[in-house]
């Protein structure tokens, strides 16, 4: 009788590794750049293309560097919530657009000049903002996607929150739900502004 | 039938049309380069196909990784020193072959571990089936007189 309790329990242990397996999010992968300063860029604003604005002209101010791009299915889905955000907080949200035009598979980037693909890229982020609503204290563009590496970006939208020395204290990668923004970014704002 | 052949000739045209869109980017000057693109690429998980390499993916941040990779190659970066480029950013998970350190202990050694306890326990039934053999006695006279007896009162005639 002892062996068939061991079996059993040897098949319970199995059962819950691999409940616990297949309830953790795959996709979740914890980012290397948390506790580490954000990289530098310096990247074109959208509203003012004669201007550039990187994570140097942040410092001083916590803040929160928000990845997206007018093709991005869930960045329409957590928009609202940016916009609700920027209203009621004093948390500057600065938008990161991701590869507006190469990263939207309809166009062939082969038979496209860069100054077409620059052009494109501000009419769109433009146009989805003046429809969806703008959150941002400013966009920049990242149009190749270059910086987006830099940050280890790898499915909009991403989002981070850096601090007053310009070190990323969080990553959140997928849209941002009410729980998350509740439960995890507002209180780590509340430490942060401290 | 027709219809089949047509599905057929579909596939291998859209598998075509992939293969020449991957090689025509791989063929990128210079041969010895491209074989180290190809190396290192294989070693590095594409983060948005989770199950796949840089090198076998056609996801955006696969074509854009292995363009930075293409990139550090022609800057003269060693092979560890674009590894690292990769760590530094996606952590190792990006890596095929995680290293060895506390958080993937059980990664590494759980196949090991799982296989000695295998062994341990086989060896050991083993071995208490063998003393349970050599302990068994031979029936008595007495024994083999009765089973006899039941044997033959069951025998089918």
């Amino acid at each position: 009788m002892n062996r068939y309790y061991w079996i059993l329990g040897a098949f319970a242990a199995l059962v819950a590794l691999l409940a616990v397996g297949l309830n953790l999010n795959p996709r979740d992968v914890p980012s290397p750049l948390v506790g580490k300063s954000a990289p530098a860029f310096n990247l074109t604003v959208l509203a003012t293309p004669d201007k550039t604005l990187g994570p140097k002209d942040m410092q001083g101010k916590v803040w929160l560097l928000n990845v997206w791009a007018s093709w991005c299915v869930s960045c329409r889905a957590e928009h609202p919530i940016l916009v609700e955000f920027s209203k009621k907080v004093d948390v500057p949200v600065i938008g990161l657009n991701y590869k507006e035009v190469r990263g939207d598979g309809a166009f062939d980037m082969s038979k496209m000049a860069a100054d077409e693909e620059k052009k494109l890229a501000f009419q769109r982020a433009n146009a989805w903002l003046s429809q969806h609503g703008d959150p941002y204290k400013l966009t920049v563009m990242d149009l190749d996607g270059r910086v987006g590496i830099d940050f280890g970006v790898y499915g909009v939208p991403e989002t981070y929150v850096i601090d007053k020395a310009g070190i990323i204290r969080m990553k959140h990668t997928g849209p941002i739900t009410p729980d998350i923004l509740g439960q995890k970014i507002m209180p780590l704002l509340a430490e942060l502004n401290k | 039938m027709i219809i089949r052949a047509l599905i057929f000739a579909l596939f291998l045209g859209s598998t075509a049309a992939i293969a020449s869109s991957t090689t025509e980017a791989a063929l990128a000057a210079d041969p010895v380069a491209e074989k180290r693109l190809q190396g290192l690429s294989e070693e590095l998980r594409c983060l948005v196909c989770q199950n796949q390499t840089i090198a076998d993916s056609n996801a955006e941040l696969a074509q854009d990784l292995r363009r930075e990779i293409r990139g550090m190659i022609k800057d003269g970066k060693s092979d560890k020193e674009i590894i690292d480029f990769m760590v530094v950013r996606y952590g190792d998970f990006v890596l095929y072959r995680p290293p060895v350190k506390g958080i993937t202990l059980l990664l590494w050694g759980g196949p090991v571990a799982l296989m000695l306890l295998g062994l341990f326990v086989l060896i050991r039934y083993l071995r208490r089936r063998a003393t349970r053999i050599a302990d068994d006695q031979p029936l008595s006279a007495d024994e083999t007189s009765r089973a006899d007896a039941l044997l033959k009162e069951t025998t089918p005639k």
